[in-house]
């Protein structure tokens, strides 16, 4: 088959595909390592300072959102996420990332119009369907 | 008739009297580094924001090819112009310091060639005795406006492209010089219907095999004609298959085809597929590929500059990629 | 053991998250908002709890603990306070590290250049 006759099919062939086995690979054992370092954390913050479970939970992700927010700030966690791929955006530091990235690009901009306008560009939208469909769950339980 | 064929206009006598490029840290870093005029070590080029590096980098340009060129500022007729930026921000910005009347172009990565032929038929014409273009692109700009912010973590994939951080400025007049710009192809846009932002190499490969394919059907020439064939930044992907699309029309470029793109970094500069952006057509053509013909080992190249006409709105509105090609005939000018 | 189970279970996610990207149109955005709201729901059908108790920082670090904590705050909020639980409750728990890192991401803009 020619490849200008059926351009958009043919063209399949010559395009290189993802590694997805070792992409996923990568993402896994990532994406798992800062989950242990998160579960570390929340032991050290429990028996280290003696605080409840909960409050453990909370002061183990405001240290992921902080070294994420520090790594991106001295401009690491984008070659990170080059390597990791979803083991670095899918968890709580990515999102912490996508908003100081943003913040930072668009700080040229000016503080209001740049940093506060353009903070949630990326991060929005998780933020937005959490919210509706939490909302939506949360209505339907009330009726319920 | 200076129109032959369909699409083609041949010039009588225009020439590329001097040109001046600038680049940013990886280039200057890439195997062609040396060929550069101006190179920064830092991305932001001394000034403060990313616009105002890309804006700097082609200032940089006009002014070495003004100095090369032993010209000066009142000597010229017309500036012609064009960069990624929305409304072309760079090249207004930077013509709002000359002195001398300015059309602005936008044909995305294609800008080089584009504002080359444009302004080689003006001085052909007897509308301008010389004519100075420029092109520039900035890797943080374009990544800003056209993907994300360049801190997000994204893994790209190896079909990306890395956009070139630099500028290039050529001066075209009638004094006789090195080079001769003797034709040049105006493209059609055309549209493979491909919507993948981080695969535009397969975007581009159609216009760009239009385009040549009609250049040497208007001339009644074959790939042999020409020492080198170079596009402008179909990458890794593209080139494959602008080679594979040229050889079902009959025509074999295996031997003399190259893309900037591929020339501008080493392979083991992650930049996944290769360079893009105006700039990557600019600084090779100028700074490089002349040098080359300098030397005398090339006689006549065909130059066909690539651009993807998008937008980041019409992407997300589901619209594909249109794209466009413009190719200029250089030859070396002997004694 | 804790730690094998938070090391799979963030890893699987993390995984079926990188498979989604790569193989499907999604871009990162389409997934985490998926990843959001898959949380919401597993966690409004009681299954994200659970979860969380047995894989602790793996089910709470992924985004979709984000979803699963905005509906445990209208579930706990709620029990108490009716319908107005539901936007008042939305931010019990998630509100502590949404100003956080709006607060720390505007510090740290204030520094920070963008190196490209």
């Amino acid at each position: 088959m020619r490849l200008r006759d059926n351009y958009q099919k043919a063209v399949k062939q010559f395009q290189p595909k993802p590694p997805y086995v070792v992409n996923s690979l990568k993402a896994f054992v990532s994406g798992g390592l800062l989950c242990v370092l998160g579960e570390a954390l929340k032991k050290w913050y429990i028996n280290g300072f003696g605080v409840s479970q909960e409050v453990a939970e909370h002061w183990m992700m405001l240290t992921v959102i902080s070294l994420a927010i520090l790594l991106t700030g001295i401009g690491m966690y984008d070659t990170f996420s080059q390597f990791a791929g979803a083991g670095a955006t899918a968890l709580l530091s990515g999102f912490a990332n996508s908003l100081v990235s943003a913040a930072m690009e668009h700080r040229s901009e000016g503080w209001v119009s740049g940093v506060a306008n353009h903070m949630f560009k990326i991060g929005g939208a998780a933020i937005v369907y959490g919210i509706v469909v939490a909302y939506v769950l949360g209505v339907v339980y009330y009726i319920m | 008739m200076k129109l032959v064929g369909k699409q083609t206009w041949v010039f009588e006598d225009v020439y590329l009297q001097a040109t001046g490029t600038a680049v940013g840290p990886f280039e200057a870093d890439g195997p062609l580094g040396e060929h550069f005029d101006v190179a920064y070590r830092n991305l932001y080029c001394g000034e403060k924001t990313w616009e105002l590096a890309e804006r700097r980098l082609m200032k940089e340009a006009i002014e070495v090819c003004l100095q090369k060129g032993n010209i000066t500022m009142d000597e010229m007729d017309v500036f012609l112009a064009g960069d990624l930026l929305n409304q072309n921000v760079t090249a207004n910005y930077t013509a709002r310091e000359l002195p001398f009347p300015f059309l602005c172009m936008f044909g995305a990565c294609s800008t080089s060639m584009e504002t080359l032929a444009v302004g080689a038929a003006l001085v052909d014409g007897g509308f301008a005795r010389r004519a100075l273009t420029a092109t520039s692109s900035h890797n943080a700009t374009a990544e800003r406006q056209f993907r994300y912010p360049t801190e997000l973590g994204v893994q790209k994939p190896k079909s990306a492209t890395f956009t070139v951080t630099g500028a290039g400025a050529a001066l075209i007049g009638r004094k006789k010089g090195r080079f001769r710009v003797a034709a040049a192809t105006i493209g059609r846009v055309i549209d493979a219907g491909l919507k993948n932002l981080l695969d535009m190499g397969s975007a581009m490969a159609p216009a760009a095999a239009h385009t040549i394919e009609q250049h040497f059907l208007d001339l009644h020439r074959t790939p042999v004609d020409y020492d080198l064939i170079v596009t402008g930044d179909l990458s890794r992907v593209g080139s494959i298959i602008l080679k594979e699309l040229l050889m079902e029309a009959g025509y074999d470029v295996t031997t003399n085809y190259n893309d900037c793109g591929l020339m501008v970094y080493r392979p083991d500069q992650a930049t996944f597929a290769g360079g893009s952006g105006c700039a990557c057509c600019a600084v090779v053509t100028y700074g490089y590929l002349l040098k080359e013909m300098e030397k005398g080992t090339i006689q006549r190249m065909l130059v066909v500059a690539t651009g993807a006409l998008l937008s980041s709105t019409m992407i997300q509105q589901n619209e594909s990629i249109p794209a466009i090609a413009h190719a200029v005939v250089i030859e070396a000018v002997r004694g | 053991m804790e730690y094998w189970i938070a090391f799979l279970v963030g890893g699987f996610v993390c995984g079926i998250a990188q498979l989604m990207i790569d193989r499907t149109n999604f871009s990162q955005i389409h997934v985490i908002a998926g990843l959001v709201s898959a949380g919401a729901i597993l966690g409004a059908l009681g299954w994200y709890d659970r979860l969380v108790d047995i894989a602790g920082a793996g089910a709470l670090l992924p985004m979709s603990g984000f979803g699963f904590l905005l509906v445990k705050g209208i579930w706990s909020y709620g029990a108490e306070h009716g319908w107005m639980g539901i936007g008042t409750g939305i931010f019990q728990f998630v509100g502590l590290e949404l100003s956080f890192a709006i607060v720390l991401s505007f510090f740290t803009a204030l520094i920070c250049k963008p190196r490209g």
